[in-house]
């Protein structure tokens, strides 16, 4: 598109031409300038448009001027070279990563930079003559990739990288074992003279010895605290049949000078190992901490020079100054910078009594404001995980979940089980052949593995909400799947949540209202987050906006407020104001000084694709509409709906809540659609509560989930996959009784050597996990296709 | 026969010192990132030097 800056795609509002080239801003017509001064147009080639807008000049980074606190960051100092680990967030894509590591071609000053994508980091080496830590963040924040000082994890990379080097020992001997077990594999051990024989038994016992004194260590050490807990997991029997192994092959070895089972023993742990190696990888790109896919869709108001942007929840930065309105939630700690305001901590601490907070003291995350509209500068960034995790503290807790109930109960059983049934089999096998019993009592402890009923519902529901995350609908926790599943009934809020107010669909009637007047209007509805305020906002042309103080929002009714210290306003519905009321319309009433000024009247345009959303749940489920608003839209709805009944109108949150509260009396399992505002407490109440988010912070604690205005219509497609996702959960667990019910029978009846055992169950767990993983995304791809929109999400 | 023994433990030895060098990589940082390498690889070499060479 010819209107978009070459540099960073925005819609170019202020052209500004270069080299004949089309920028949107002086930041970026510079970046273009250093990276083609420099040769570096290689940046453009990569990828299309990577650039990324250069936030404005400001002070951030003059606390580096400071020589202490600069050091402090480095990893390594001298005279001529400092090393530093800088996180740079903005990097996301190959062109970054070029450009990144061509950064001493910039400035002579730095010597070397290497890019470590999947973290965001680069490693920078510069000389500290030519170039001061200070100035290398600036040059970096004038390219697009502002330096973020933080503490970053750095426990994961030494698990890691104990994982790593123990599977290495573990691999090295099990090899060596193996190889050195040759004559016996291959039935030569008669034609092998003795010294060597023993030589090479010598040397495998040698070999086993970090085995268990280095890696199975640790499977020891985890079977003996459970049984201290007075509990059994699953490391028990593992723990014993390694014990076994062991004892009676350093026996046989050492006292009876006879070939012994070191193979299977060191194949068990390395195959362990593995399992546990390629669950931690799955595991990884399963975790929802802060991740360039997968925020809350969220919008959050940015001010900007005085202007007002709505951007994501992941592109706020520390410094950002926002605008935060009654009802909404403060997305991260941030100073006040009006004089006063009052917040609720409900969600964070219980207690619902505000708190008030004065100008420059510090706001923390999850506080709700109440009141005026405050602007609040951002501290310390969005930790997304801190989010998730006040919401699923919520002390009313739904449901527990069924399948995690049974696979907790048959876990326990389990390893009862696998050990009564090896003591079982030792005694039978001690009349019939006495010389297998070992073989035998191991393979049993070893091959049974519970995998399925511990990691199913996890990876199955785990991949599932990541999936749910990149389509922009976000849930609380994976429990909520499983409820999704057995919806019956869904109920919808009208307005906001089906409906969707353009500009054009509104009209005042009463009263020329002066530019004062307008001016008034605008500024109070500013304050609020309801559906008809934003529009009202949106509809009539404001020149100032005017001070408000003593603004009062009684949810579902109306807004008023103290203009500029001098006019009382009031807006809302004829209840609010007193008026009678005859016509059958939604109209929001206007009075300023106690005198009536008129009406806006909306006509409802229903959001696109809404018939062919009801059509299509209409298989799966009974649907009902509880409307705030009056009868006026009955006939629409009626159409819309294809039904008469369940359609109710001039609903109070009681009602809503009393509605769905009757439905679940009578045993349907209900879902509620709505937009967090109004309706509070029907979404507590219902199995599964649901906020339609399109540009506000509003969504309550109470609230299962989070979707994004334009992926409503998928809902269908949601509940659908739910179902799919128990049935996908089902052939695990029937795969796991299968393997173990078939394993166990060969075990006891003798057929089942400890090296095949050891093989066969790590490789079930990970079996598990793929099959429940390629099964989910595959029945996404099927049903739920990601639809392919060129958002703002770059890459 | 008995050249079988010192075929062993030099090949155990040998084993050993690649097993050493497996855990150096690690611990030196070799396996941390194994995203990155595989887009670095994939830029061309310069083209624009400062005596035209190729």
């Amino acid at each position: 598109m010819s209107d978009n800056c070459f540099h960073c795609n925005d819609v170019c509002t202020s052209k500004i031409v270069y080299n004949d080239k089309l920028f949107c801003c002086n930041g970026c017509k510079m970046v273009y300038q250093i990276i083609n001064e420099n040769g570096l147009d290689n940046y453009y080639s990569i990828e299309d448009k990577p650039g990324i807008k250069p936030a404005e000049k400001n002070a951030k980074f003059n606390f580096l001027k400071n020589e202490e606190l600069a050091g402090s960051l480095l990893e390594f100092q001298s005279e001529q070279t400092n090393n530093i680990s800088l996180f740079l967030p903005q990097i996301h894509c190959s062109s970054c990563i070029w450009l990144l590591e061509n950064l001493p071609k910039l400035h002579k000053g730095v010597t070397y930079a290497q890019v470590n994508f999947v973290s965001r980091n680069a490693y920078v080496s510069y000389n500290p003559k030519d170039i001061s830590l200070y100035e290398l963040s600036v040059l970096l924040d004038s390219i697009g990739y502002p330096p973020v000082f933080e503490k970053k994890k750095k426990a994961e990379k030494t698990i890691n990288k104990s994982l790593l080097i123990k599977l290495g020992v573990t691999g090295f001997c099990f090899g060596n074992i193996m190889l050195l077990s040759f004559p016996e594999y291959l039935g030569l051990k008669d034609d092998v003279s003795e010294p060597v024989k023993q030589f090479m038994q010598v040397l495998i016992f040698v070999l086993s010895i970090p085995i268990i004194t280095y890696t199975a260590l640790d499977y020891l050490k985890s079977g003996l605290k459970s049984i201290r807990a007075g509990a059994f997991n699953i490391d028990v029997p593992i723990s014993i049949g390694i014990l076994t192994l062991y004892i009676k092959s350093t026996y046989d070895i050492l006292a009876l000078n006879n070939a012994s089972y070191m193979d299977s023993f060191a194949g068990f742990i390395f195959f362990l190992l593995i399992g546990k190696w390629f669950q931690s990888k799955t595991y990884s790109s399963l975790s929802f901490e802060r991740d360039y896919k997968s925020y809350f869709p969220i919008g959050v108001t940015k001010l900007k020079e005085g202007k007002e942007e709505i951007i994501g929840l992941d592109e706020i930065e520390i410094e950002d100054e926002i605008s935060i309105k009654n009802e909404e939630i403060i997305p991260a700690d941030a100073l006040l910078l009006n004089d006063f305001a009052q917040i609720d901590y409900s969600f964070v601490t219980g207690e619902s009594t505000p708190v008030s907070i004065n100008k420059n003291d510090k706001i923390f995350a999850g506080g709700k404001l109440i009141g005026t509209a405050i602007n609040i500068k951002v501290l310390s960034s969005v930790k997304q995980s801190y989010l998730t995790h006040l919401w699923n503290q919520d002390t009313f807790k739904k449901q527990e979940s069924k399948y995690a109930q049974i696979s907790n109960v048959l876990s326990k059983r389990f390893t009862i089980g696998v050990i009564v049934i090896a003591i079982i089999s030792a005694v039978s096998w001690l009349f019939i052949d006495t010389t297998k019993i070992i073989d035998i009592v191991v393979s049993v402890l070893i091959v049974a593995c519970p995998c399925a009923l511990a990691l199913a519902v996890p990876f199955t529901f785990g991949t599932v909400m990541r999936f749910y995350g990149k389509r922009k609908f976000y849930i609380k926790n994976i429990f909520v799947i499983e409820r999704l599943s057995r919806i019956t009934d869904i109920v919808f809020d009208k307005t906001g949540t089906i409906t969707q107010t353009d500009k054009d669909s509104i009209e005042f009637t009463g009263d020329q209202l002066t530019s004062i007047e307008l001016d008034c209007i605008g500024s109070l509805v500013k304050q609020s987050s309801h559906v008809l305020s934003k529009s009202i906002y949106h509809s009539i042309t404001i020149n100032n906006t005017l001070n408000v103080s003593s603004y009062k929002e009684e949810i579902g009714k109306g807004i008023s407020g103290l203009i500029d210290g001098k006019h009382t306003l009031k807006i809302g519905s004829s209840d609010y104001l007193n008026i009678e009321s005859t016509k059958e319309e939604t109209a929001v009433h206007v009075s300023i000084n106690n005198e009536y000024k008129g009406k806006f009247i909306f006509s409802n345009t229903y959001k696109v694709g809404i018939a062919s959303l009801i059509h299509n749940l209409k298989k799966d489920a009974a649907l009902h509409v509880l409307s705030g608003d009056n009868e006026s839209e009955r006939e629409n709805l009626e159409e819309l709906f294809a039904q008469k009944e369940q359609l109710n109108f001039n609903q109070q949150p009681l009602d809503k809540l009393t509605y769905i509260k009757n439905l679940q009396e009578q045993g349907k399992s209900v879902m509620m659609v709505g937009d967090g505002l109004n309706d509070a407490g029907a979404l507590k109440q219902s199995d599964v509560g649901i906020v339609v988010t399109e540009n506000t912070f509003n969504f309550t604690p109470s609230s299962d989930g989070i979707i994004e205005a334009n992926s409503l219509i998928d809902l269908d497609k949601i509940i659908r996959s739910s179902k799919k996702s128990i049935v996908i959960l089902a052939i695990c667990y029937a795969f796991s009784i299968c393997y173990n019910v078939v394993g166990l029978c060969f075990a006891v009846s003798g057929n089942l050597t400890p090296l095949i055992a050891a093989i066969l169950m790590p490789l079930s767990s990970i079996f598990i996990v793929v099959l429940s993983t390629l099964l989910v995304s595959r029945s996404f791809q099927k049903h739920y296709p990601k639809k392919d929109k060129s958002s703002s999400n770059k890459n | 026969m008995g050249i079988i023994y010192l075929l062993i433990l030099v090949s155990v030895a040998l084993a050993i010192f690649f097993l050493v060098a497996f855990v150096w990589a690690i611990k030196s940082g070799q396996y941390e990132d194994d995203y990155t390498p595989s887009i670095r690889m994939l830029f061309d070499d310069e083209i624009k030097k400062e005596n035209g060479e190729i």
